[in-house]
């Protein structure tokens, strides 16, 4: 998107649309909202610009809250809405809103061509495990053996994890962050916007109603600082309350330090490099799981790849200026003709 | 000597790999220049390698060449091109009298006959007795006009298709140069290969002259024709032009988001040649994000189209109804072909018209054109784009395999000649708007793309408020939007043409067809007209919503008879419009059109109870 500075910057608030706001009260969805409407601002676009498409879920009904453009599609086929959006043209800000059952159960498809093919867009995926929309049905990223409405012996299927989901497909941008985190959520969304290609944010989000507290022991008060792992591009991926503990290579596999002990010091920890192409590090970063590992947020990886959009424009361009044909009536004489009098 | 024709029938038959469907559109592309009328019919198997010379593996291209009375690829053909014993046992059972059959010698061996499922060999028993028979050692003369050329066997062998066409073409008196030059810019860059076909293309032609293979050739003189500048054209390259011409008329962007299938593949390799135009295309994972994407371009102001035939239809339905909920422009073709499920891919049928009226969830009425011949695809591609465009809402153009590929000559409408379409654009702030806001005459509401400042706004597909668009769940409020976008479609009606009939002064048997039957019912019904028979013949091409004076028509007659290639959808919806009048049917299921003689039996048995 080409952003041209505003005289007087909008406010969060100016994102906002007149429409009452009827997630449940305590939903992470609102956390989203707050962040997503910060980071417009800061990123100093114009709301006309801005395009909000989402499929059915709950959090689906994302863009009825933004004061931009906006489109509720059916369910599972937003990133594929939004492709046509933004190849039609590629001046907007394109967002899609997105849950763990839309992209990853319905929409699986054109969740992963999407991502492959690296539209230049934000997917922001919901992900609170369960189906909230239809009141607490099991969704593809919920744990085996979860006992939900419609699995009242528990699950027997393993879930997805949408970041290795991701990186299979090649993605280019793929962050995590909890709906607990505004002000990391936030910038995330500005890298996120600024990346050129398809940047995929999941959050962690909490559903009060029908799956509360999944995601509590990474986000919880007491839990989160020795949980999280907060990525920063170019520091070392240290953890923990006085940040003492840190992520070292062992072989081929990663394993938490403490700093001071058996003479660890931070040279010896890892530092971060979202830009690496070669995706093995990312890979081992998104995938770690309590309680052996933290769980890594922020951006995982925000490397550099061909964007569908441009590279259909720029052939487009190369044909209008190679092509033998310059109008539509060239082309309707061209080849064999014949005139009857 | 030379005998004129009025009209003939030729059909090339062989293996799937013989080149049959080359020769026969190579030989169709001469007379359409030579100023013949012209209707074609390709007919192929479904596989891409059926077993080689079984009657499975018969591809055929039939073609109808005339001075006048070309309305079909006609019922049978006049000359048959059978390259090996199966393609003849597949089209033995419809041939002309006296027809004459072109074969070559060296694929009629035992092994031959036996894998076609002859008993004996055909060419000494008395199969062929009836016919003119033109037997040549076609394989062996093509080897031998390019063995200098230092081909491999294989290639060698491959260039039969040119010889029999040269044997075709003098039989015609039909000039080889457009060939010639086909090859030649065919083959650019490997000109021993044009040179080949070439040779053998030669060769076929004097083989024919030296041998006098029928004592005397046939001429076809030009048709008859309006005046103007003529190309040929198949019915989905039509299509792809409309579409083309339709944006370009428009002053929009064309963009085409699809998933390939069988018949209406073509439409994207035509449109996709042809990016220089500014046309966006995307070939996305599957029917459903074709028209998704579509959906998203159309929100984002382009003219946005998508295609496909019946099983990718049926993927689409969700879709639509989302395209009809947000009241967005959107033109989905399906090119019909033979059905259910995956069907015939490679055969012609019309039913998928209740698919296309009805097949979705929810009261989701929309706009249903069908074109009639592979060049007037043209015209129905850009009428859909046009009603799609000023009434802001999605159409569906059905075509058929048989349209889309068949091939016809098109008078070329120059862009200037076509007329302006006015989309419902607002592109500067109305502060006064509202998204579901309607102009009072056709209901339509306005288009406001993303990047309009000051014009922000939110659809989708749940009910929404009938003035703000808000999103509401009022059941009057529901009852209202229904009726609404259901009276917006009716209202089409008063911007169509009314319906025509041809033979206006019959009263007994009114024939009723729709889409890509056009050609084949109109000259059924003129033979008939021209024995002076009281019938006469009206076409739809409105299918929803129907022209205003349909009722009025049907009153004048006392039969009605509804002709399709289905189990009679058409007629069963006329019984819920026109419940008053009753109709007669006649159906076809057999993935191929109906045939002339077969029709003029049906009307005659119903014009004859009449007088009894
Ligand atoms: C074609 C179709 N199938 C099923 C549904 C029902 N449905 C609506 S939302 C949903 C799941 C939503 O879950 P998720 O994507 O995780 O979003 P959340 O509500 O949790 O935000 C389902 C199954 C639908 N609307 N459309
Ligand atoms: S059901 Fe769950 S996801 Fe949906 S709004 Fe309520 S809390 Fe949020």
């Amino acid at each position: 998107m080409e952003t041209e500075a505003l005289q007087c910057p909008l406010k969060p608030k100016d994102f906002a649309s007149d429409q009452e706001v009827k997630w449940c009260p305590g939903c992470g969805d609102y956390a989203v909202l707050n962040a997503v409407q910060k980071a417009l601002s800061e990123l100093n676009v114009k709301k006309e610009d801005v395009t909000f498409v989402s499929g059915i879920g709950c959090s689906s009904r994302f863009p009825y809250y933004m004061d931009t453009y906006g489109f509720h599609t059916i369910h599972g086929r937003a990133a594929a809405i939004a492709t046509g959006v933004k190849v039609a043209n590629p001046n907007l800000s394109v967002w899609v809103i997105s849950g763990d059952g839309d992209s990853l159960a319905i929409g699986g498809n054109h969740f992963i061509h999407a991502v492959r093919r690296n539209v230049n867009m934000n997917l922001i995926l919901f992900n609170n495990e369960i189906y909230g929309l239809t009141k607490g049905q099991y969704s593809p990223t919920s744990e085996r053996g979860k006992v939900t409405k419609s699995s009242p012996h528990g699950t027997v299927e393993d879930p997805f994890n949408p970041a290795e989901l991701a990186l299979g497909a090649q993605s280019s941008f793929y962050a995590r962050v909890p709906d607990t985190d505004v002000k990391l959520m936030t910038n995330v969304m500005i890298s996120a916007e600024k990346h050129q290609g398809l940047s995929l944010v999941e959050v962690l989000q909490n559903c009060v109603i029908f799956n509360d507290k999944v995601h509590a022991a990474i986000t919880g008060k007491d839990t989160k600082a020795d949980n999280q792992l907060i990525l920063e591009h170019g520091q070392p991926m240290l953890f923990g309350i006085d940040k003492t503990k840190g992520l070292r290579l062992n072989g081929l596999e990663l394993e938490v330090v403490t700093l001071g002990e058996k003479g660890i010091t931070e040279k010896d920890i890892l530092v971060h490099d979202e830009t690496i192409v070669n995706p093995t590090l990312h890979y081992m970063l998104a995938r770690m799981r309590l309680p052996e590992l933290p769980i890594a947020m922020g951006v995982i990886r925000n490397v550099g790849k061909n964007v569908y959009d441009k590279a259909l424009h720029e052939q487009i361009k190369s044909e209008k200026t190679n092509s033998k044909y310059k109008n539509l009536n060239d082309l309707f004489l061209s080849g064999n003709t014949f005139k009857v009098s | 000597m030379t005998t004129e024709l009025e009209s003939v029938v030729i059909k090339f038959a062989g293996d799937s790999g013989d080149g049959m469907q080359l020769a026969g559109t190579l030989f169709t592309d001469t007379t359409a220049v030579m100023g013949n009328a012209i209707a074609t019919f390709p007919d192929f198997p479904s596989e891409i390698r059926a077993p080689q010379g079984t009657v499975a593996g018969v591809s055929g291209f039939q073609i109808h060449f005339g001075t006048s009375g070309v309305h079909s690829p006609g019922d049978a053909p006049d000359v048959l091109v059978a390259m090996n014993p199966a393609a003849l046992k597949a089209n033995l059972h419809n041939l002309k009298p006296a027809c004459t059959i072109i074969i070559d010698g060296d694929s009629y061996t035992k092994k031959d006959f036996e894998k076609a499922g002859f008993e004996g060999n055909p060419l000494e028993d008395n199969t062929l007795s009836d016919y003119k028979v033109i037997e040549a050692p076609i394989t062996s003369l093509t080897k031998a006009s390019v063995a200098d050329l230092g081909l491999d066997n294989k290639s060698m062998v491959r260039c039969k298709n040119m010889f029999t066409l040269g044997i075709v073409f003098w039989l015609f008196n039909e000039p080889l140069e457009q060939t010639i030059n086909f090859f030649n810019q065919k083959f650019k860059k490997k000109p021993e290969l044009a040179q080949a076909n070439v040779n053998a293309l030669k060769a076929g032609f004097n083989y024919a002259l030296t041998i006098e293979a029928i004592k005397s050739s046939f001429t076809v003189l030009p048709a008859k024709k309006q005046p103007g500048t003529y190309r040929n054209i198949t019915g989905n390259q039509a299509a792809a032009w409309g579409f083309l011409a339709a944006a370009k008329k428009a002053n929009k962007e064309l963009f085409l988001g699809t998933y390939p299938i069988t018949p209406a593949t073509d439409i994207l390799h035509e449109l996709t040649k042809h990016k220089w135009s500014g046309v966006k295309i995307v070939q996305a994972e599957d029917e459903i994000a074709g028209i998704c994407s579509a959906i998203g371009a159309s929100f984002a102001g382009d003219v946005a189209i998508t295609t496909t035939s019946g099983p990718g239809m049926a993927l689409k339905t969700e879709a639509i109804g989302l395209a009809v909920m947000t009241e967005l422009p959107l033109v989905i073709v399906n090119v019909q072909r033979g059905g259910p499920s995956t069907g015939l891919p490679t055969k012609t049928e019309q039913s998928d018209l209740m698919q296309a009226l009805y097949g979705r969830n929810g009261e989701c009425p929309i706009v249903v054109l069908s074109a009639s011949t592979p060049a007037d695809c043209f015209d129905w591609a850009f009428e859909a784009t046009r009603i799609a465009l000023e009434h802001m809402t999605p159409v569906i153009l059905l075509t058929e395999s048989y349209l889309g590929n068949g091939a016809e000559p098109w008078k070329i409408k120059l862009t200037e000649e076509l007329p302006d379409i006015h989309p419902r654009t607002l592109d500067s702030l109305d502060p006064n708007w509202k998204p579901y806001q309607r102009d009072s005459e056709k209901l339509a509401r306005w288009w406001v793309k993303p990047g309009t400042k000051g014009m922000e706004h939110r659809i989708g597909g749940l009910e929404k408020d009938e003035c703000t668009g808000c999103v509401s769940h009022n059941p009057q409020n529901h009852g209202k939007m229904v009726a609404t976008r259901q009276e917006k479609i009716d209202r089409i009606a008063d911007f169509i043409p009314l319906q025509r009939v041809k033979g206006k002064d019959a009263t007994k048997l009114l024939v009723v067809g729709w889409g890509g039957q056009f050609g084949i019912l109109f000259g059924a019904v003129n033979e008939l007209q021209k024995e002076g028979k009281d019938i006469a013949f009206t076409h739809f091409n409105y299918i929803n919503p129907l022209p205003k004076n349909t009722a009025e028509i049907f009153a004048k007659f006392d039969k009605i008879l509804v002709c399709e290639l289905n189990n009679g959808q058409f007629a069963n919806y006329l019984r819920g419009q026109f419940p008053q009048f009753t109709y007669e049917q006649f159906n076809k299921i057999e993935g191929l059109p109906f045939k002339i003689k077969d029709l003029k039996n049906k009307f005659n048995e119903i014009l004859e109870a009449g007088n009894a």
